[in-house]
Formats: C-alpha cells, structure tokens, sequence
C-alpha cells in the first residue's frame, strides 16, 4: 500500500493536532514464517500517537492488532519479521538491536498484559514487585524514593497504601489489573501499549479500569494504545481509533467523529453488528475475515463489502484524508476526495460487484 | 453480497412481540436451591472437625420457567450465574431445595436416574475451542449424544440425523464438514457444531453458558439468530446464562440479576431494564460502555469489587458498594476498614501515616460479621482521640455530597475500657418481593417498606 497517496497524506498530521508525535509508525509490516509460507499479519500500516493521547485499535480476531502491538514494541515471536520505520521521538525501533530495545522497554516502552490473574510474581509481595521494576531499569534511587513512587502509582490507580505490603491473592482481579498497569506506569514511560486490558474482566470492573484510563491522559503525558474488541471502550477512553481489517488500518481519526460518521464500509458493518442496549434487530457481515496466507486481491473487505464496486475486486485502495481529518483505505471516499483515481479503477470499475458467488452460511462465521 | 437484515431484523421483532403465555405449560420450578462447596480451612480446623465454612455459590433461589421461554441469568463472576446453570442440569449437586422438571425433582436423583433426562437437558458451553475434543472429527462428536443414549438403530439413521443436525444450524452442505476436525473450524463454526451436537438428541431445555462471549463482534449475531431460529423451529427452553447486558436485553424474555449466589431482581426484560428497581442492577446497567458518542451519559460507578464468596457481606450483599444503602442493610467492621482505605487514597502520604498510627491493628478491623467493633488505639494515642478522629469523620460523611451511607448502620460510638466500641445496627437479609403492577421482583430494603425514601 505505498501508494503516494498515501505516503502525501501520512506525511501531513492532520490540522489542528498539537504536539509533535511520540510515535510514528510508517509502512509498518510483520511477517510470520508458516509451513504455508509466509502470512503477512500487518502489512504496511503507518499511524502517529501524541503526548497524552490513546489511540484505540480494534477490529476482529486474527486481524493483526495483536501482532501490531507486540511488533511496535520489538517482541514478535522468533520466525517473524519486521520491515517498515517505527519512530519513537526519532529513533527507529526496527533498526534496534535486541539488547539496546531491552534498554528502552520500562523508561520509554510499556506493556500492559491481558491476564492479571498471572502475571504478577505469586511469591512476591507488592512492594518488591516495584522494588524489582524500578531497581531494574532505574539505578540508583533510594528505598524512601522507591517506596514514593510507587505508592504513587497505586494510588493514582485507586490501591489503598495501606495494601502495600500484601502479597498478589488477597487482591481481585480488577485490582490485580490495576496493579499491573501501575507497574508499567512507574517508571513514567512515554509510550505504553495496553492489548486488551479488560477482557478477563467484569463489566463494572472493566468500566473502572476504563475510567482510569481516561483520566489517565489527563493526568499524565503517557502516550497509550488500547488494543481491544470492544467498540464501547474506544468509544469512551479513545481520543483516536484505527480500525484494522486482515493487516491494514481501513480507517483512522478522531473517535467520535468515526463513531458518529463511520466511512468505511467496514467500520459501518463493524458497528452495526454490535450488540448495545439500543440493538433491535440483529445484523452481521456475511462472510468472515480472510486467510493472511492468501489475502483477497484488491480491496481485502470486498468480497464482504455490501457497496463493493468491479475495481474493488482488482486495485487496491489508497488512503485519503476526508475533510473532517478522517483517513480512510477505501474506494468510495478515494474517488470523492479525488475523481481522477477513478481511472485505476478501469472502464466499469464502479459498477457494482454483483453477488459472484453466494456465500454460504458455513463460511460466515 | 447484498445484506438482508433489515426484514430479518424486522421478523425478530415480530416473533418477541409473541410473548410467551403466563399459561405456557411450566417446564421446571427452581425451589430454595442451594449449593455450597465445603472449604477445606487449614489443617487445625481439619483436625477439630470444624472445616473452614462453605461457600455458598447458589444461596436459596426460586425460578420458574415455562416452555418456550428465554431466561436471562446475568451478573458478574462469582455470581453464582454458571453454577445455577449447571445445576439444573444435575452437573453440580444441589445442597438443598428442589428442582422440579415436569413435576419430579431430579435433585435427589442418582446418576442413573438422570441420564435419561440429560436426553431432554443440554449445555452449550462458554468455550466452542475446548468443547469439542479436537481428535474426533464432526460427524463422531455430533453424533455422540446418539451413540450414548441409544438413539439409532444403524449407520445410516446415524448418518441422516447428524446431517440433517448439521444443516439445522447452518454447516451445510453437510458432507463438507462430517470429515473435518475441530482445528479445521472457524470459532463461529465450531459453536454451530457444539449447538448441533446439543439439539441432536431432540432436547426441550438448552442451557447456554456465555455462548457468544468467546466469539468475535460480527460472528456473534448471527449465533444468537441461529439461537433463535432453533429455539422456533424445534420448541426450544433456553435459560442464557451471560454477563453481557446488551445480548441479554435483545435475547431474553425473562431476567434474573443475580449477586454472590442470589437472585436481586427478577421479572420480564423489558420492565427490568426501562425501570431497574435494584442498586446493583442500576449501576451494571450504567457501566455498559456505548458506541454511540451521542448517547454516552457521564456516569458514577459503584466503589469495589464483588466481595469474597467465602466471606460474604452481611445482610444484603451489595450494601458495601451500594450509593443508598440504608441503616439495616448489613453494616460491620470491615466496612469501616473500607471507608478508611478510601478516605487514605486521596491524601497526601505523611497525613496518611498520621491517620493511620490512630489504629493498633487495621486487619482486625477487616474480620467479617463483627456487630460490635472494639477498637484499639495505636501506640502513643489515647481512646478518646480514635473516638474524636471517628465522630469527625461521621460528621463529615453525614455532611458530604452524596451522603456516606455507613454511618447509618452505626448505632452507637463510645471510648470504653482503653478501646473504642462501635455498634452496628441489626443487619437484615433482603427477600425478594414482587412489586406489583410491574411483574418485577426484587430484594433491596428500598422497596419493601423498612425505612426506604
């Protein structure tokens, strides 16, 4: 997708967006090596995250927002590969060598894991959990300095001082989470990658971590991507959203103006199938997403996409800036923005894609 | 492909607006049941017999379900909501009460007797990747409940039924998928297969526990639908066990909140949630987040976490998070623990030390179900100071905006004997009560005239 579309609009941030990036990520792309060669999980995304920003990412499972996270940091598993630039304050992750990306994890790069149930040391009490954290990556502070620091932390994630001292099981899961994420947030990192936070959680406990994270932006210049499933909770503690389909980001901007006027098609159908309060009448996208091994050609939703047009079917779509600063990947908004792509589309290329072949229920889910 | 919902969602409508009769034929009645798990406790108490209590994961619950409808158990985990489920199914043993099925209570069955009945009862499981065992290919683990309960004669009536099993839930053509193992299936897929396999042996009841929480956003309506066309097609009972308010709201006819093993407000979907009577129900229902930018409320959160099931709350359950909760509610020493912990979060930490050398031993404060709370003061401090800190703090919180409600559950505040001594009002258990006029139940003192507003 290195159009120059593409690389034109990615190069312009948005108009009144303040604040140089933390992160930039540019043509990013990860590959994993498979017995059926290789699956390219991203496949050249490029986004900016500020100072004090979170940028959500959502989409469905295996559409690559995991592999994303862990690729920005430098954990991709063994047999994969990174390609592409990821900037944090100028320097490139990917050129990184393990030992020097090591150095940079804690100060600079945080993770906040799935699963608080396991993550934290059983036999470890809270405070050597931080003890352990800042002695590891800042040497030299005091046990006074240590002991204020994180009692801090925990406190800004609502754990009463008075529970410094106890040991991972008297604590539930929620305020395990919490403890997870005041560990990643100790050592002030700049730059922090949430995957999905809350799913082991409850619904009232989740809508306490959730209101920790916004107020988290407020109150801290952290810059957080908050991988999740839930459109709710991009919805309530996003500033920015991505929405990704099979290794691209199809649609990004500022999250109330996506969830309010969402552009492409599937982030209209993503939205649509969710099930909410107001939900009266089921919906779903016919289909499901496809193997990475062996993308669609052309645009990868079209063969699920209800407005998909002939062109849909052979070219790929460049990225367009819309005027309320979305960017969107797909050939409707392309050929607003700019009528003279219409030619890449060839003679009949917005007719529409009639139904080639009926997909059967079994496909679909 | 062009998309079909709007008539289809429309034909929903429809088929919910054709509520399931108060004089539908009672398929099971659910009568105080209980079930405790016994914890082992640590080795002295194992050896003086006195074991280490119970805990009480279903504590005394009354449904009832009639055929052909949806009952909705919902709550968070540790609510009881799964264990409620599988007990019906006899997956679990009941400690007390009855389930009648048609009239019998297979509570007291023996494994014998209720294997016929697991014909007629079936589960649908949270996880559609580990309810299939993946060396069996479909057409073995769909037609198993067949194989089991003696249901064909041949291979070929064996071969029909699977097939047309398979179909019904939307794996057609069929041959293409007997051959397959569960690795070759899709999550979605896999969930039809595990639905298949549970209408197979032709059941009245389906207990679905959490049947969509595992799948993806655009996969799960299209299992509910196919849920709903089963449920029409072959006169189906569903009790839909799930934490997810939303596909409950759409789903159910019926829904029972449940918390720490009870049930606190039960009735029809659509009174429970246009006007939910219950704390609890109220504050799940104001932590759902919302797509839609335009429609999100600022909203306030009820404090904490559900408690430990092993130590429960007195009196009503909920009263420790609850924003309303009245003087009888249940209020005791661990209570003020809480409200201290809360009160440290916001201060700067050298008050905090302050505050806190006022108490000797704060994990004393945190033993459950103390009525009366003796306090001792820390080192180098007097009674009266612990009292004249608590009576300033009680003055505070009677003061503040929202009101703190634990300082109406204490009755009296006095220095006794080198000790503070707090007494807390008798906690009372909340019943469920039916509100008439809306068909809604509920336990909360709120609602049954004890001093509610």
């Amino acid at each position: 997708m290195t159009t120059t579309t593409d690389a034109a609009a990615a190069a312009t941030p948005a108009a009144g967006e303040a604040g140089e990036p933390v992160l930039s990520v540019r043509d990013m792309r990860v590959w994993y090596g498979t017995e059926r060669g290789p699956v390219r999980a991203v496949d050249g995304v490029s986004f900016d995250v500020r100072p004090g920003e979170t940028l959500g990412l959502v989409g469905e499972s295996g559409c690559g927002k995991s592999t994303l996270g862990r690729g920005v940091l430098g954990l991709t598993p063994p047999g994969s590969a990174v390609d592409g630039e990821v900037l944090l304050r100028g320097t490139n992750l990917v050129e990184q060598s393990p030992k020097q990306l090591q150095k940079l994890r804690g100060p600079e790069l945080g993770l906040i894991f799935q699963e608080p149930m396991t993550r934290l040391n059983p036999l470890m009490k809270i405070s050597e959990q931080f003890e352990e954290t800042l002695r590891t990556h800042e040497k030299g502070l005091s046990k006074q300095e240590i002991r204020e620091r994180s009692l801090e932390a925990l406190r800004g994630m609502g754990i009463p001082p008075s529970r410094y001292e106890s040991y991972p099981h008297e604590f539930s899961g929620g305020m395990r989470q919490r403890i997870m994420i005041a560990l990643a947030l100790v050592l002030r990192p700049a730059f922090v990658v949430a995957d999905e936070p809350t799913t082991a959680l409850d619904v009232l406990v989740e809508a306490q971590i959730i209101k920790i994270l916004a107020d988290l932006r407020k109150n801290f210049d952290t810059a957080l991507v908050l991988i999740t499933h839930n459109l709710g909770i991009v919805a309530e503690a996003c500033d920015r959203v991505a929405v990704m389909y099979a290794g691209h980001i199809v649609e990004q901007g500022d999250s109330r103006e996506v969830f309010a006027n969402p552009q492409h098609p599937y982030t209209k159908e993503l939205l649509r199938s969710t099930i909410s309060l107001s939900t009266t009448g089921l919906h779903y996208i016919p289909g499901s997403p496809p193997d990475l091994g062996n993308p669609p050609e052309g645009c990868r939703f079209h063969p699920r996409c209800p407005v998909a047009m002939r062109g849909c079917a052979t070219a790929e779509p460049p990225e367009v800036q819309l005027r309320s600063g979305v960017r969107s990947t797909c050939w409707h908004q392309a050929i607003e923005v700019d009528p003279s792509l219409a030619d890449e589309l060839g003679t009949d290329g917005r007719e529409p894609l009639a139904a080639v072949k009926e997909i059967s229920v079994a496909d679909e889910a | 492909m062009p998309t079909k919902p709007d008539t289809d969602a429309a034909a929903i409508v429809l088929d919910k607006e054709a509520e399931v009769s108060a004089d539908a034929e009672t398929l099971v009645e659910i009568e105080d049941l209980e079930v405790h798990f016994g914890l082992r406790g640590n080795f002295l108490s194992r050896l003086t017999g006195r074991g280490g209590g119970a805990v009480k994961a279903v504590d005394g619950i009354n449904l009832t379900l009639r055929k052909g409808e949806v009952l909705g158990l919902v709550g968070e985990s540790g609510s009881g909501k799964t264990t409620l489920g599988r007990t019906l199914l006899g997956l679990n043993a009941a400690t007390g009460g009855a389930i009648r099925y048609r009239g019998e209570d297979i509570v007291k069955y023996s494994e014998r007797q209720m294997r016929p009945l697991r014909r007629k009862l079936q589960m649908v499981f949270q996880d559609p990747h580990a309810s299939l065992n993946p060396a069996m290919d479909i057409r073995t683990a769909v037609g198993h409940p067949l194989i089991i309960h003696g249901l064909v004669k041949d291979d070929e009536e064996y071969e029909a039924k699977v097939v047309d099993a398979l179909e019904r839930v939307g794996l057609a053509p069929a041959e293409r998928y007997l051959t397959k193992f569960p690795s070759d299936l899709s999550g979605g897929q896999k969930q039809r297969a595990v639905l298949a396999r549970a209408i197979i042996a032709d059941p009245e009841l389906l207990v679905a526990d959490e049947p969509i929480s595992m799948l993806d956003m655009s996969v799960r309506a299209k299992i509910l639908q196919l849920m709903l066309d089963l449920k029409r097609d072959l006169d189906l009972t569903y009790v839909y066990v799930t934490h997810d308010l939303a596909s409950a709201k759409f789903f159910c006819d019926n829904i029972a909140i449940m918390y720490l093993g009870r049930i606190v407000e039960y009735g029809p979907t659509e009174e429970v949630f246009a006007d939910p009577k219950h704390p609890y129900t109220k504050a799940l229902l104001a932590a759902i987040p919302e797509p839609d930018p335009t429609k999100a409320v600022e909203r306030e959160l009820p404090r904490g976490e559900i408690p430990d099931a092993a130590r429960p709350p007195l009196g009503c359950s909920f009263h420790p998070r609850c924003p309303v909760a009245l003087a009888s509610c249940g209020w005791e020493a661990r209570d003020l623990r809480a409200l201290l912990e809360r009160r440290w979060l916001e201060m700067p930490v050298e008050e905090y030390a302050k505050e806190k050398s006022l108490f000797a031993d704060l994990v004393a404060l945190g033993e459950p179900e103390l009525n009366r709370l003796a306090i001792a003061p820390g080192r180098g401090h007097t009674e009266e100071e612990v009292l004249e800190y608590l009576r300033n703090l009680r003055e505070e919180g009677s003061a503040a905006q929202p009101r703190e409600p634990f300082w109406s559950g204490v009755v009296a505040m006095q220095a006794e004997g080198g000790h503070v001594v707090l007494e807390f009002e008798q906690a009372r258990d909340p019943r469920l009560r039916l509100l008439p006029e809306t068909g809604v139940q509920v336990a909360c003192h709120l609602y049954d005239g004890s001093g509610g507003e």
